[in-house]
């Protein structure tokens, strides 16, 4: 979904904070960042993202870890005949010159066992673990609990 | 009697169409739970549950107003959270005619949801989600009303090493408490509030 400079803009600026910054580590950007605010710190947190390898070879998303949470993990939704389910998975490729798009009913990072909430407006970080690239830590901007993407 | 061609090609046709219509019947009672919007034979359901402060709420209680319904759980982060902001985005797109929708968040995790943990949930997508939840007993009946499958799947790989599987549409129940239709996983609130206006 492509929207207008400007009306992303009056959002970020009228919500008060400002859409991420793409971080760019070696081949590896990472874009489009952000959390849901959870309920209560009982309850599981989602994050979102988009992976982008601008290199020429495949990579993979093997690891996360964030002072928020002591159980995260990269879930998958799966939606077959109007029944959703999530299952957990162990790794995610970005193939060489293509992304992967975390996203609601989709691909996400379940936060779980939070030591926090996550309040929004807040910001945390969340360490992604590649298999070539190494470690890069993203800010993850938090938005309402009822958010559905990182610019609506 | 003697048949002529055409006749006999009319009773061929017919006896066909009734072969077809009782397939498309049989397998219409199998969809529970199918993402399909094909028209279902009328059916009523009903549920006895509880509100977060345990009263009892059943279906007949919301006669005269449209019910919008969502079968979930509370420690779902993902799939839950995206419904429920559609439906909160449909509650403010009523404006004036949002008293004659009563949108209900039913959970199918009786084990860990009742009482304020639902209030919680629902009231941070919209202060009119009245979120119901009853024994394992009431829930199963409750859905089985609504023809929706739900299940308790244990993974290691969530909070307190299990899931819930479960329907993921909207459906609404009509004034006469008769269900008029699903609304699929991932149809934009405007849509369903368009539908809605149509009807009220
Ligand atoms: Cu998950």
């Amino acid at each position: 979904m492509k929207l207008p400079v400007a009306a992303v803009l009056a959002f970020a600026l009228s919500a008060g904070f400002v859409q991420a910054e793409p971080v760019r580590q070696g081949d590896l950007e990472i874009d489009a960042a952000w959390a849901r605010a959870s309920i209560g710190s009982s309850r599981p947190g989602a994050a979102y993202f988009t992976v982008r390898n601008l290199g020429d070879e495949a990579d993979r998303l093997t690891g996360l870890s964030s002072p928020v949470s002591a159980m995260p993990m990269l879930h998958e939704t799966t939606l077959s005949e109007g029944i959703s389910r999530m299952a957990h998975v162990e790794a995610a490729e970005i193939p060489a010159g293509g992304e992967l798009t975390l996203e609601p009913g989709g691909m996400h990072v379940m936060l779980m066992e939070l030591t926090t909430p996550l309040k929004e407006g807040a910001t945390f970080p969340l360490t992604l673990t590649f298999e070539a690239g190494g470690e890069i830590t993203v800010e993850m901007p938090v938005f309402g609990p009822g958010a559905t993407g990182p610019a609506e | 009697m003697k048949l002529t061609l055409a006749q006999k090609m009319l009773w061929a046709a017919s006896a066909l169409a009734l072969i077809a219509f009782a397939a498309l019947a049989w397998t219409g009672g199998l969809r529970a739970g199918g993402t399909g919007e094909a028209a279902q034979e009328a059916f009523r359901p009903e549920f006895r549950l509880e509100d977060a402060a345990d009263r009892p709420v059943t279906s007949e209680g919301f006669r005269g107003r449209y019910q919008l319904v969502f079968f979930g759980f509370t420690n779902c982060p993902d799939v839950c959270p995206t419904t429920l902001s559609e439906v909160a985005q449909v509650m403010d797109g009523l404006g004036s005619e949002a008293d004659r929708v009563q949108p209900l968040f039913i959970s199918v995790d009786s084990e860990r949801d009742a009482g304020a943990e639902l209030a919680e949930f629902t009231s941070a997508f919209h202060p009119s989600i009245l979120g119901l939840a009853g024994s394992p007993e009431a829930t199963q009946a409750a859905t089985e009303s609504f023809k929706v499958f739900f299940a308790r799947e244990d993974d290691a790989a969530a909070p307190d090493g299990y899931s819930m599987a479960h329907a993921s549409a909207l459906y609404l129940i009509g004034p006469d408490g008769d269900w008029l239709r699903q609304y699929a996983y991932g149809m934009p609130a405007a849509d369903i509030l368009a539908d809605l206006q149509n009807r009220l």
